[in-house]
């Protein structure tokens, strides 16, 4: 049968199908509870309990209210009218390793394989805002994506790469508004203006505080950089998306379903609030936030993990922010399958979990899509395995006829009434982080990190007492049999490259201007005038990622965490 | 370094790794610890040994950074304990504290030690005294004490420094929970840390209060005055930690408490307290130890003691013997012996 | 007081992945060890001078930004600068098979790859000391 606009209906609690016999239900109970039972725990991978079975009695919905239709308020089945019949998601690899000339070469082979669009992944030393040659970033140069310390590597980088045609993301955090500033002078360089270009930066320091740790300042002069950056975009980078609201870094650090969802958007209504403290119009900057899941190894619970996220964010924009364009109440997020769910023992079982997690994805919706290399337990990807996972979401979309149709699961009582429950649970934990003043204060009392460490203990203990079971690791283990497949390595010539690299650069810069420059940004952190605007100006004197990132140190302090154990 | 005698050098010569082996074997009973105290006690009793306690999430970690600092800024060389309880299940013990205090570690003028409180009351008190005592020795000139919680045990180890800071923050009810637990009686210092929280106001002026009913003297005798003296009135200092305020108000108050116990022999009175409350805490231990340690005793009596004899009966036959050996007046009963098995005999 | 294990449990380099050493570090406590955790973002140095002043009989390093070649060793070199070079050293994090043994050629005890049952971390880390510590009484026994 299909569900019901007649509430009536929804709540009759035993009838499963029209024209059964009335004590059905009874007794296929009866049969259930006699039947034989296999050893398993019955809970999704986040440890939520699941029934046998799911009924109309199960569900508590309103279609007209609590679906609607795709591209229509709540969004719960997508955010376009016609999802993927007009376009496929857009298939974007992460990628980046070694130096800047590596990584473009690395961006050309996936642009000629059919990838839509680039994604950045950068190694340490610049995550954490640390030139290559700064002695924290001994033996990290390189190591986990490319090395950018000043806007010569960001101008490598985009070598040949025509800055007004591709869609570029960004994976940078604390020293975000730097990258970002390298990035328009180096478009500006190659004669681009700043509103042809198109793309996203993370620049989502609250989940660094609570799950992915790559921080520099504390919170309130980090929010106020976002502010600066969503006040600076929506009048000269028009096209940008200015924040990636994650999610990812929150689950791979062990949270539940629940939690990357709950927390993900609680720091979406933070920087929503913090954008409206500013000034701003909500609807000036809210429809250039974007967000970035997990999709996990469960795929039921992560489909309406995506469902819940929209309906949840839509309402809240709508009725508490006020927000009047529809663009502000429409949850757009990219997607990454997930990492913590591979497996270093038989690694090339990890092609089948990540396309098992590409497919939920898509099945949730999703706008763009990376999907894992099986090798990456065990270091970078080998260009192999990086088009195999490629492949495997190009399969997902040609060949299994899913993207056909909006929403396909919707209406499912397993699936209404999961996604239901999700809602319910972000919401409670919605009260919790209000009560106690926010999330900066609960960041700040290491309440969200003492949740997330303990689901992934919870979860760790599970697998070790084998109620939660990873083939390879506690079942189906084949013995001690190390990888089989050929691993990439970084060359240590790497660092001594950037070191030199940079020297050269310090050698043949205007001095006076660099002085110049970080002055300026001293006096805008002082000041409260716009710091991306400083950013660019630093970029173009070729001052270094470390240099503006040092400026910010000693002007707003460096970040400590709380220590939760 | 397993010798005494090596350590006892080292730890003169300032090897810091020396100083770290001998507060490992006086967390562990170990008798070295007492071979390297005998032979450096002379050189204990010139630090000002600064408790800090009180309810968790009161930012005790973040003030002890800040105290640290502040009294580095001032050219005195400071090293820190931090207590941390032991799971009562597993006996084993997460010890963060110190993450606080990461951006000291590399500063010479700094020893940090954690210290996990194992369960035993008089044993961790005993041997935090110890710590103390290697690390006045080493030639700190101020020790940081610091403990979590509101529990005797947390008593017994704070108690034991010159000034004691019992350290509270608007909201949750701390301060009054604070009052009940008893906190108030060991203060010396008051401090209402996250002063920049509503409700701060309130909490100094509770607590302000509480101190001036607790000083009437019918109510309280005050172990700073026992010497009839003017009596010591803990001050009640609001701080922010965090954002570094009121910092300079609560080293003022310190050295206030300081400059008060140096006249008129109320220091060595203090201090000669704590010590025969170290000696007590050592009797007690080493009673326990040995009886049911290296003799065993829990063993023999499983074998022997019937549903008939009541414990009290059992203890006095063990107690009898060691007791008539001490050479002691009767009129000052052993600390070892508990108030009941003593009657009992 | 009993002799316990004292574990410090560390994270060299700029990655902050901390699931893991947290994961252990509370699986440790668990069986009854103490441990100090330091924070991420850890220099060799640092690591080395915590793991002096806290007197550790074991430092187990966590690291999985691929620095380990570089950093592994570096700690290892300041724990014998400090007269430390009898700490059991061990490791975790993504370090392909052939690292692992190039490090346990180096001083590294063991270094246990991702999946490894945190249980099977802690006994062998006790099985270890416990070895470890008989070693000592017996030689001390002999002298005396």
């Amino acid at each position: 049968m299909t569900l019901s606009h007649d509430r009536e209906r929804t709540d009759d609690r035993t009838r499963l199908a029209s024209g059964a016999e009335p004590d059905a239900a009874a007794r296929w109970r009866a049969a259930y509870d006699a039947a034989k039972r296999r050893d398993a725990e019955f809970t999704t991978v986040s440890g939520a309990p699941l029934q046998p079975l799911y009924g109309p009695g199960d569900v508590d919905l309103d279609p007209e209210r609590d679906l609607g239709y795709p591209g229509q308020f709540p969004f719960t089945r997508g955010v376009h009218a016609n999802m993927y019949r007009g376009r496929l998601w857009t298939m974007r690899q992460f990628a980046g390793f070694g130096t800047a000339r590596q990584t473009n070469e690395r961006f050309k082979f996936l642009l000629d394989h059919g990838q839509t669009g680039l994604s950045v992944a950068f190694d340490f030393p610049t995550l954490m805002g640390y030139d290559s040659d700064d002695d924290m970033s001994v033996g990290e140069v390189g190591q986990v994506g490319v090395a950018i310390s000043s806007l010569a590597d960001m101008e490598t980088l985009m070598d040949g790469i025509p800055m007004d045609r591709v869609s570029t993301s960004m994976t940078i955090n604390g020293p975000a508004p730097i990258l970002l500033a390298f990035y328009i002078a180096c478009g500006e360089n190659q004669g681009v203006d700043p509103a042809q270009l198109r793309g996203t930066v993370q620049n989502d320091i609250l989940k660094e505080y609570q799950a992915q740790h790559a921080w520099l300042v504390p919170a309130d002069p980090a929010l106020r950089m976002i502010t600066d950056v969503m006040g600076y975009c929506a009048r000269r980078v028009p096209q940008w998306n200015t924040i990636s609201i994650s999610g990812y870094h929150i689950r791979e650090a062990g949270s539940t379903a629940a939690q990357e969802l709950a927390f993900t958007l609680a720091n979406g209504f933070e920087y929503v609030e913090r954008g409206i403290a500013a000034g701003m119009d909500v609807d000036e900057f809210a429809p250039r936030l974007s967000f970035f899941f997990d999709s996990h190894i469960d795929f039921f619970e992560e489909i309406c993990k995506f469902r819940a996220a929209r309906r949840i964010w839509a309402r809240r924009l709508r009725d508490r922010y006020g927000a009047k364009n529809p663009k502000s109440w429409m949850i757009r997020f990219h997607t990454q399958t997930a990492g913590v769910s591979l497996t270093a023992q038989q690694p090339e079982n990890n092609i089948v979990r990540t396309a098992y997690e590409a497919l939920a994805a898509v099945l949730g919706g999703t706008q763009s899509l990376h999907t894992n290399s099986m090798d990456e337990t065990l270091s970078l990807p080998t260009e192999k395995a990086v088009k195999i996972a490629l492949r495997t979401q190009q399969i997902v979309a040609e060949e299994t006829e899913v993207a056909h149709v909006v929403d396909p699961l919707a209406g499912s009582y397993f699936v209404e009434a999961q996604t239901k429950r999700l809602e319910d649970e972000a919401e409670r934990y919605f009260a919790e982080i209000e009560k106690r003043g926010g999330v900066v204060p609960s960041i700040e009392a290491g309440y969200i990190q003492r949740e997330i460490h303990n689901s992934a203990v919870a979860y760790q203990a599970a697998v070790e007492r084998r109620s939660k079971k990873v083939v390879g690791v506690n079942c189906y283990v084949e013995g001690d049999e190390g990888p089989t497949i050929d691993l990439h390595r970084i060359d240590p010539a790497v660092e001594q490259e950037q070191h030199r690299r940079l020297a050269e650069l310090r050698e043949k810069r205007d001095d006076a201007a660099v002085r110049r420059e970080l002055d300026a940004v001293r006096a805008a952190c002082r000041d409260g005038s716009n710091l991306l605007e400083r950013f660019v100006a630093a970029a173009h004197a070729y001052c270094t990622l470390g240099e503006i990132a040092g400026v910010l140190r000693e002007e707003f302090g460096e970040y400590v965490e709380p220590m939760i154990l | 370094m397993k010798d005494p005698g090596e350590l006892t050098a080292r730890l003169l010569q300032g090897d810091r790794a020396a100083l770290a082996r001998s507060i490992s074997w006086a967390e562990n009973g170990d008798p070295r610890f007492a071979r390297v105290l005998e032979a450096v006690y002379d050189r204990v009793g010139r630090a000002w040994r600064l408790g800090i306690t009180g309810p968790p999430g009161a930012g005790k970690s973040t003030l002890t950074n800040e105290l640290a600092r502040l009294y580095r800024e001032a050219g005195e060389t400071v090293a820190v304990l931090a207590v941390d309880p032991s799971s009562p299940y597993t006996g084993g013990a997460l010890l963060g504290d110190r993450i606080r205090m990461e951006e000291r570690t590399l500063d010479p003028g700094v020893y940090i030690r954690s210290m996990a409180s194992r369960g035993g009351h008089g044993g961790l008190a005993r041997a935090a005294v110890d710590a103390c005592d290697a690390m006045d020795a080493f030639g700190f000139q101020r020790i940081l004490l610091e403990t979590v919680g509101v529990g005797q045990a947390e008593f017994e180890v704070v108690g034991a420094a010159d000034t004691v800071l019992v350290v509270v923050h608007p909201g949750a009810g701390d301060g009054i929970q604070a009052m009940k637990a008893g906190l108030l009686e060991v203060a010396d210092v008051l401090v209402v840390n996250k002063g920049e929280l509503p409700g701060a106001d309130q909490l100094v002026l509770d607590l302000e209060e509480a101190v001036h009913v607790r000083l009437r003297p019918s109510l309280r005798p005050d172990r700073n005055t026992a010497d009839a003296g003017p009596a010591w009135t803990p001050p009640v200092v609001r701080v922010s930690a965090k954002r570094r305020e009121g910092l300079g108000d609560l080293v003022a108050a310190v050295d206030a408490h300081r400059a008060f116990l140096e006249q008129g022999g109320r220091l060595e009175q203090r201090r000669g307290e704590r010590r025969v409350e170290q000696v007590r805490n050592v009797v007690a231990e080493r009673l326990l130890d040995t009886l049911w340690g290296s003799r065993d005793l829990g063993r023999a009596l499983a074998g022997r003691l019937d549903a008939k004899t009541t414990p009290y009966a059992a203890a006095a036959a063990i107690l009898e013997p060691i007791l008539a050996a001490i050479p002691y007046p009767e009129s000052e009963p052993s600390a070892g012996a508990a108030p009941g098995g003593a009657n009992g005999a | 007081m009993k002799r316990k294990i004292r574990v410090l449990v560390a994270k060299p380099g700029l990655d902050g992945h901390d699931r893991g050493a947290k994961t252990v570090a509370a699986a440790l406590r668990d069986h009854g060890m103490e441990v100090v955790y330091t924070g991420l973002h850890k220099t060799p140095a640092m690591i080395a001078e915590v793991a002096s002043q806290e007197d550790v009989d074991v430092v187990g390093l966590s690291i999985l930004s691929g620095a380990h070649m570089s950093l592994f060793p570096r700690v290892r070199a300041e724990l014998q600068a400090r007269g430390l070079g009898e700490v059991l050293l061990v490791g975790g994090g993504i370090i392909p098979q052939e690292d692992m043994a190039a490090l346990e050629g180096e001083g590294f005890a063991r270094l246990f790859g991702p999946g490894t049952p945190t249980t099977e971390i802690a006994e062998w880390i006790q099985g270890e000391m416990e070895r470890k510590w008989q070693r000592e009484e017996a030689q001390e026994g002999s002298r005396s």
